[in-house]
């Protein structure tokens, strides 16, 4: 009788079968080839090396005069009576970044979930563009706006926010009288509520072009099993995308949050620097070390360089330990996304 | 083991003679299948008018009444408008759907409704940032004497302008030559250097690979001021002792290298291992496969991560501040004394009292904005081309490179026949003639 016979597959055994190691030899021009990139990568290692190693060697001048604890728990910056730490930059630097990530969340995720979901054909491809060019924009273009136009439109609304909620610790403004019909605009601009939003504007696209990459890779099949169950298009996003994306958003969180705490320019356009801890974001006054580095760098004497040096150095270690924890994070939840195929 | 027997199928075409011995074969079920007929077009449930009129409904009713809360009788301040009006869309809307549809399909409706907004609201804010600087700028554009060649904006320099001078005097000449000598710098080292480090991280692989291209990753963000004091450190401290152009370059390459690396890394990670492949069973080594293979495969991927690399070196300010100085003359020499950029130009401007300071900065600002948009533009039309599709001129060049080619193996084929018969002839016998290969037979027209 006419039969076709399917080969058995060699499953059962797979995990036993190795590949033969084969030797490689490579001829002169590629070794060359292979050195020379292997070089260059080496280089662009030592760069990174010794961007941490000269911050280290300036800094320990500073460092070693007022002592680690000092440094870290100090809030003047006064390096001429040996008087200065990071205590309220870095405070402001994280504060700032937490305003940011406040306001920027909701809009990259709603602009991702939009680009992979909702948008289709012409809107898409528009919508991917302005991510694009939103990351191409100079920061210092993102600071003018803030600074002249951002600025004027929300003193109204930092004013309504401190006199209905400034019961919120947060929210209060110090010399504000809800009473006086004219309120002093003056006490409201140049807040960390202010700088806060600007930076948001500029760390959305890269937040929103980490998230689109991870909603993106959420199985086809997984989609369609919930459309089949029943699901509306929202009842999948939040059954099969956001579950699957999960890695992926906080990955791209977490590298906003990098972002922001080394964002110059737009911070350093906007506040007015002060030097002590304080929550009010809505009140005049606030500060970062990279704004700050940017505003005092002018004092040539070598010692205050050094305090300098010793600020960037903090902030160099803090937003290489978030990214280094950004990237494991997006690069485990790549490794498992497509799994299911 | 599994058999499977089909029933032999009524045969159309004479199937191998079935009279002859019972030959195991196996019969693909071919049958007499009646023609496609053509699919009647499907029964499509359009959206019901309610649905249809509920979303533009919904937009009036709230816009309208918003305006009659604030500018008509005042109820609330002009600046909430737009935001109460939003807020009574989504009030609105929800409302119309749920009026026949059940809970799970409101939410689903409005839920999309507010990613939309999401959306809309980051092309407006977009928009707005870049328009809002044009509008700013173009009162200086607008008062500037273009006609006057030679003495405009973009061609002369701050260095006989006081601050107190009308807006028609003085420009910018110094700040966009020293932009442009500094990203020259910067690209002469970024671009060999980025490309050589993408191609190690993709072609030549293994666990140090690994760890660079983390730690590339990790220096995407490394922040531009911190660049800034390490050029600071090395470069203005220990060697040149003075702010000058080509410390600011340095910087600049410090901050693109890494983004210039990731975009590379990722365009060569999507050249397809069968061309890899290919390559080398044609016996080219790894060399000459990414030479002929992996490099003009990425070429436009590679000019646009160029391309986005320089539109983030000509933006920076924050490293330019720390280590190039700052000047209102024109300075030619980058490696001597300060040399400003068009940021830190438009920066220094508006950190000036005068208000007509403030205007140039501005004006500066969207000079930088035009420069950094028509490298977005021309980055956007290079990428839009998808690897594997060529242009008509790309199509001519490779059937005129191919042709070449012919020309060249066809004379090698000569030399080694001529080879061959003087082998044949000194030694009789030793080559048997049918060694020899056949005549090409391809024509010129068959390459492309």
């Amino acid at each position: 009788m006419s039969s076709t016979v399917l080969p058995d597959y060699p499953e059962a055994g797979a995990e036993d079968a190795q590949a033969r190691p084969i030797p490689v030899i490579h001829a002169p021009t590629d070794r060359i080839f292979r050195e020379i990139s292997r070089g260059s990568g080496t280089f662009v290692l030592a760069i990174m090396v010794l961007v941490g190693l000269f911050l280290t060697i300036n800094a320990i001048d500073a460092i070693s005069s007022v002592g680690v604890i000092d440094f870290v728990t100090t809030e003047e910056w006064a390096p001429e009576t040996n008087n200065f730490g990071i205590a309220a930059v870095l405070t402001g630097t994280v504060m700032i970044a937490v305003v940011a990530l406040i306001v920027s969340i909701p809009l990259s995720i709603g602009a991702s979930l939009f680009i992979t979901e909702v948008a289709t054909g012409r809107v898409k491809r528009v919508m991917t563009s302005v991510i694009d060019l939103m990351a191409a924009v100079p920061s210092l273009v993102f600071g003018l706006w803030g600074l002249a136009w951002l600025q004027n439109h929300m003193v109204p609304f930092a004013y309504w926010l401190s006199t209905y909620f400034g019961w919120i610790p947060f929210f209060k403004v110090d010399g504000a009288d809800p009473s006086n019909p004219l309120p002093d605009p003056a006490l409201y601009t140049s807040s960390t509520f202010i700088a806060g939003i600007v930076v948001a504007m500029m760390i959305v696209p890269i937040q929103t072009s980490i998230m689109v990459e991870s909603f993106s890779r959420a199985p086809q099949g997984e989609r369609e099993g919930a459309y089949a169950l029943g699901a509306t298009k929202w009842g999948m996003i939040r059954s099969v995308v956001l579950p699957f994306g999960k890695g992926g958003m906080i990955g791209g969180v977490m590298l906003g949050l990098g972002r922001a705490l080394g964002e110059t320019i737009a911070i350093y356009l906007i506040i007015s620097p002060l030097y002590e801890i304080r929550f009010n974001i809505l009140e005049n006054g606030s500060n970062s070390v990279a704004a700050m580095i940017a505003l005092r760098y002018g004092e040539a004497n070598s010692f205050s360089m050094s305090a300098l040096m010793a600020a960037g150095l903090a902030l160099f270690l803090l937003t290489m330990a978030i990214n280094f924890t950004a990237s494991t994070i997006i690069a485990r939840s790549r490794s498992g996304a497509d799994s299911e195929g | 083991m599994m058999t499977t027997t089909h029933p032999a199928p009524p045969p159309v075409s004479p199937a191998p003679s079935s009279d002859t011995g019972r030959t195991p074969t196996t019969y693909l079920p071919r049958q007499a299948l009646p023609a496609q007929e053509v699919e009647p077009p499907r029964v499509r449930f359009g959206a019901s008018p309610h649905e249809r009129y509920s979303l533009p409904g919904a937009v009036v009713s709230s816009v309208s009444l918003a305006l009659v809360l604030g500018p008509v009788t005042g109820m609330i301040p002009n600046g909430w408008v737009p935001i109460s009006a939003f807020l009574l869309f989504l009030a609105a809307y929800a409302v119309l759907i749920g009026l026949d549809a059940d809970g799970r399909a409101m939410r689903d409706k409005v839920a999309q409704v507010m990613l939309w907004s999401a959306g809309v609201l980051v092309i407006t804010l977009v928009l707005l940032v870049i328009g809002y600087v044009f509008f700013r700028g173009w009162d200086v554009f607008r008062q500037v004497p273009w006609l006057d060649w030679g003495n405009n904006f973009i061609t002369t320099d701050m260095s006989l302008t006081g601050p107190l001078r009308p807006i028609s005097e003085g420009g910018v000449l110094h700040a966009i030559v020293g932009t442009l000598q500094q990203i020259t710098i910067a690209l002469i080292i970024t671009v060999p250097l980025g490309t050589a480090t993408a191609l190690f991280l993709n072609e030549v692989k293994g666990r140090f690979a690994r760890f660079v291209r983390t730690v590339v990753e990790a220096m995407t963000a490394l922040p531009s001021v911190v660049a800034g004091l390490f050029i600071y450190a090395t470069v203005i401290l220990l060697f040149t002792k003075q702010y000058n152009g080509f410390a600011a370059s340095l910087a600049i390459t410090v901050l693109m290298l890494p983004i210039m690396i990731r975009s590379a890394d990722v365009v060569l990670r999507l050249v397809p291992g069968n061309l890899r492949e290919a390559g080398l069973a044609l016996g080219g080594g790894q060399w000459a496969v990414v030479k002929h293979v992996v490099l003009p495969t990425v070429r436009s991927g590679l000019a646009t991560a160029i391309i986005l690399g320089t539109a983030h070196g000509i933006g920076e300010t924050a490293p330019v501040l720390l280590t190039a100085g700052v000047t209102s003359n024109m300075n030619l020499n980058p490696f001597d004394g300060p040399q400003v950029s068009l940021p830190l130009a438009a920066l220094e401007f508006v950190k000036a009292p005068q208000p007509d300071m403030k205007a140039r900065g501005f004006a500066t600002a969207a000079l930088l904005l035009i420069i950094v948009l028509i490298l977005f533009v021309l980055a956007r039309l290079i990428g839009g081309q998808r690897a594997g599709e060529v242009t008509p001129r790309q199509l001519r060049r490779r059937a005129a490179r191919s042709r070449r080619d012919q020309g060249r193996v066809e004379r090698n084929y000569e030399a080694i026949r001529a080879e061959l018969a003087s082998l044949r002839v000194a030694p009789a016998g030793a080559v048997p003639s049918s060694g020899a290969p056949d005549a090409p037979t391809t024509s010129p027209g068959d390459h492309r």
